[in-house]
């Protein structure tokens, strides 16, 4: 297959449930149905979201939400792969710890909002509740991955004389990055997630924020601009996120990568 | 000269479910230049052997000396090929910097220098930017020898370094180490299950008793320096040697000689 048959081929359903709903809302709504109100066609959602995306909106609610949004998975993934590779290579860190680890990642990290609105309020509690949230598929992937250094790589390191820093930064994390990887997906839809959770309970800019004023406005057309805004970055952020992936296992065998994405969900 | 020195080496490893004497009083030097062959049946600890020599494993008895330095962790000047060469390779890097790896003390252009002649050496002159998914499992092999070498380790150890590649790769490995030793003048001890692969490569052969292994007669294989697969192996010498060694992996601790 070529190139324009694949991107054909991973396009051409979208396509047609777009058309499709075009088709059944425009029908709906010339036939004056109740409910087409609150289902305006693609084309209206596409004409509205091109107003407010590129509006003052983008620098006073876009660009702050994504910006919190990637600030705090950049903090998960920093503390969680430093902290995965010392508590995977530490022979009793994790019998003490894997308890509390997987009792804190248990926690529905939506259920942390409130909690957090409470500690530091409303302005300020979106970049540690997604912190926090985003950062237990990273460190716990991590520390598996760490972890499963095998033993000849160990005994030849061993041998070689290795010093820390080449063992940690040569060896250990290397073997670890396709479940680094694998986490660092997991935490950036979490990421995403929270973004918008937490600016829907409460904050003073954000998508979630004019998601919630849409809705106050009875303006079901731009709430849906706003969902669609979301789907677009989540795709966007995860096709760059795998394209990084992709560069930095480049020395994996093809076949193996693509049977992981679908193991870990894409 | 003696350039390793195993003195009463016993080792027993405790587990919850009582303890293991793998290896036991085993007594034996390998000269500088040497390469010794230790053949032995599956299980025997011929693994335990060669890890109590490199230092990876304390032994509960016994001393290891290299150089006449008693090894106490592992020695700088020493390097071992694994049979699990897929593992042992850095799957993450590229042929070159995997030779080149171990080598970091060493300025850029001398590692270059060392990776390139270590490489061509193994006849893997060409490969350096590959990846080692990219080769076939005796030329991963080769690779790992070529970082063994480029190490400059005064005694390289293999454990069972042959084991994993088919039966035509394994032949074109086996003189591949011949050349090696007879251009470096390397000093190696080998591990090997295989017998007639001890023959064919060893100065002398090592022979070890089931577990807990212990020496059971050292045998000098006079078969010169050059060797050749068709015939060194239908060789009088050859034969005679392989049925001797055989015959005492059978029959367990008989003298001879």
């Amino acid at each position: 297959m070529n190139r324009f048959t694949r991107t054909a081929q991973r396009w051409v359903v979208f396509v047609a449930a777009v058309a499709l709903w075009e088709l059944v809302t425009q029908l709906a709504e010339a036939s004056g149905a109740a409910m087409s109100f609150f289902f305006p066609p693609p084309s209206e959602i596409a004409l509205t979201a091109k107003d407010l995306w590129f509006s003052s909106a983008f620098g006073k609610h876009i660009v702050p939400g994504v910006g919190r949004m990637l600030g705090g998975w950049a903090l998960a993934g920093v503390i969680g792969v430093a902290f995965g590779i010392l508590l995977g290579r530490s022979r009793h860190a994790m019998a003490y710890l894997g308890a509390v680890f997987n009792f804190l990642r248990s926690i529905p990290p939506p259920l942390l909002v409130p909690f957090f609105v409470a500690a530091v309020g409303t302005t300020n509690m979106q970049f540690p509740t997604i912190v926090f949230g985003a950062i237990w598929p990273v460190l716990l992937n991590t520390v598996d991955g760490a972890r499963g250094v095998d033993a000849t790589k160990v005994e030849t390191a061993r041998v070689f004389r290795l010093s820390r820093t080449q063992w940690t930064l040569g060896v250990v994390l290397p073997s670890a990055l396709p479940k680094v990887f694998a986490g660092l997906r997991l935490s950036l839809s979490i990421a995403l997630i929270l973004m918008v959770i937490s600016e829907l309970v409460g904050s003073a800019n954000g998508i979630g924020n004019q998601l919630v004023r849409a809705q106050r406005d009875y303006e079901p057309t731009a709430m849906w601009a706003w969902i669609v805004l979301l789907g677009v970055l989540g795709y966007l952020f995860n096709t760059v996120l795998l394209a990084l992936e992709r560069r930095a296992l480049a020395w994996q065998p093809r076949h193996s990568l693509e049977t992981q994405a679908l193991a870990t969900g894409g | 000269m003696n350039m390793l020195e195993v003195d009463g080496l016993g080792h027993t490893y405790k587990g919850k479910d009582g303890s293991h004497t793998a290896i036991d009083g085993l007594d034996f030097t390998v000269g500088a230049g040497e390469l010794v062959c230790v053949v032995g049946p599956s299980g025997c600890g011929k693994s335990t052997l060669l890890r109590t020599i490199a230092g990876l494993i304390r032994p509960s008895r016994g001393t290891v000396s290299l150089h006449g330095t008693k090894v106490d962790g592992v020695p700088r000047d020493l390097a071992v090929v694994f049979q699990d060469y897929s593992r042992s390779l850095f799957p993450w890097l590229s042929v070159t910097r995997n030779v080149e790896f171990p080598l970091r003390s060493l300025s850029r252009t001398e590692r270059e220098a060392r990776a390139v002649e270590a490489l061509a050496a193994v006849g893997l002159a060409a490969a350096g930017k590959k990846y080692p998914w990219q080769l076939s499992g005796g030329m991963q092999q080769r690779v790992a020898i070529a970082r063994a070498l480029a190490y400059r380790p005064s005694l390289l150890l293999m454990d069972e370094p042959f084991a994993s590649v088919d039966a035509q790769t394994r032949f074109e490995l086996e003189d591949l180490l011949l050349r090696i030793r007879r251009e470096q003048d390397t000093t190696v001890l080998l591990v090997t299950h295989d017998i007639d692969e001890s023959v064919y490569l060893g100065d002398r052969v090592l022979v070890l008793s089931k577990s807990p292994a212990t020496v059971v007669a050292h045998l000098d294989v006079p078969l010169g320096p050059v060797r050749d697969q068709i015939g060194t192996r239908a060789s009088e010498d050859f034969v005679e040697l392989r049925a001797k060694v055989a015959g005492l992996l059978q029959g367990g601790p008989v003298s001879v000689r």
